[in-house]
């Protein structure tokens, strides 16, 4: 069986555009209502890249980040993260919660928790905003999170990819607070044969 | 470590180092870095392994660095035609995290020791000895192996360097 992610054509891109457009919006909205500031998102990109370059998107395979991780679940599967570099993530801390974060110390138990809580509230957002609109039955499971470097977190996400070629279709969405001091990045990477569900629950022909 | 002539093994590549080049490869998570070194002729070898057994292979041309069954032989044979001896080859681990504990209920996601498992059945269908590895727990590593040494030098944001 060929990779059936190279014969996407340009619209079919503009659909998973969409979709994570829908699901990123929800999310940028309800990150902004958890900080009760303004949330930038950038237009999300939809692309077919190399397992190489993936994690070049949040600074490289070596680069630490926080990472939330949840596995959806449901008519279309897939994986989902919502990384962030530790600057980031200590910043959202301090703004979230007003903890004093130590630099460079480990996270307590508290922080941890936190972080997740913020993970499951943004992805169930995006999942839920996306499930309506789709009408197909997507549930995230219980968020596990990582601090680790963004290549060993991120090729986690690409097993499945990895048994139809190298490459993976990555629906990434940037978001930003107050420009660039708060920045992180949500990845819905929808297992391979999720794409023709999505297409169906939309209306475009798949052949 | 002296960054000379380094060798770099992206995600489901291979490749070789000889005369004191380096081979590296970084972020593994669930993925193995297989290394083998002969200490006599002085090569080494490197596969970033990503997936058990070609088996489940559903590509059209399947890429064999990817896989714990075709990157071995592959390795062993370009190691060979580089001067190494078959019967003199040991073999270094390292990786096969599992990044995420609590997605463990599927065998999918337990991918990371299935890939220990089977780089270990393939080298001992070869006989080739286990002498160090530093595979498993929950984090991820970068990793570094000497031409020069056959020493492999572990790096990982928790625990910080070793050498196995």
């Amino acid at each position: 069986m060929n990779n059936p992610l190279h014969k996407l054509e340009g619209f079919k891109l503009d659909v998973l555009k969409e979709i994570g457009n829908i699901g990123a919006g929800n999310a940028a909205t309800a990150l902004s209502c958890l900080l009760d500031k303004p949330v930038d998102m950038k237009v999300p990109t939809v692309s077919l890249i190399p397992f190489e370059q993936v994690a070049d998107k949040v600074g490289g395979f070596e680069q630490v980040v926080v990472a939330i991780y949840l596995r959806v679940e449901g008519d279309a599967p897939g994986n989902m993260f919502f990384l962030i570099h530790e600057d980031s993530a200590k910043k959202l801390l301090k703004n979230l919660l007003s903890i004093d974060v130590q630099e460079d110390a480990s996270y307590s138990e508290m922080e941890f928790s936190a972080l997740s809580e913020i993970g499951n509230i943004l992805a169930g957002s995006y999942l839920s905003s996306l499930a309506d609109f789709t009408r197909l039955s997507m549930s995230p499971t219980v968020p596990a999170i990582a601090v680790d470097m963004a290549g060993a977190i991120l090729s986690y996400g690409l097993m499945q990819y990895g048994e139809m070629g190298d490459s993976a279709l990555l629906i990434d969405t940037k978001f930003m607070e107050d420009r660039e001091s708060l920045e992180g990045h949500f990845f819905l990477i929808p297992d391979p044969d999720s794409f023709d569900k999505f297409f169906n629950a939309l209306g475009v022909p798949t052949e | 470590m002296i960054e000379q002539n380094l060798v770099k093994v992206g995600m489901a590549d291979l490749n070789i180092a000889t005369e004191g080049a380096v081979l590296k490869t970084t972020g593994l998570g669930s993925c193995v870095g297989l290394t083998l070194f002969d200490e006599r002729s002085k090569v080494a070898g490197m596969a970033h392994v990503m997936l058990p057994t070609s088996d489940i292979a559903r590509e059209a041309s399947i890429n064999i660095a990817k896989y714990a069954d075709t990157a071995i032989p592959d390795l062993i044979e370009r190691m060979k035609k580089a001067g190494a001896a078959a019967d003199r080859l040991i073999a270094k681990l390292a990786g096969g995290a599992q990044m995420f504990a609590f997605a463990s209920q599927s065998e999918a996601m337990r991918i990371g020791p299935r890939n220990v498992e089977a780089c270990k059945k393939e080298l001992a269908r070869f006989s080739i000895p286990i002498l160090a590895e530093d595979t498993g727990g929950n984090y991820g590593r970068t990793i570094e192996f000497s031409s020069i040494s056959g020493l492999l030098v572990v790096r990982s944001v928790q625990f910080g360097v070793k050498e196995i």
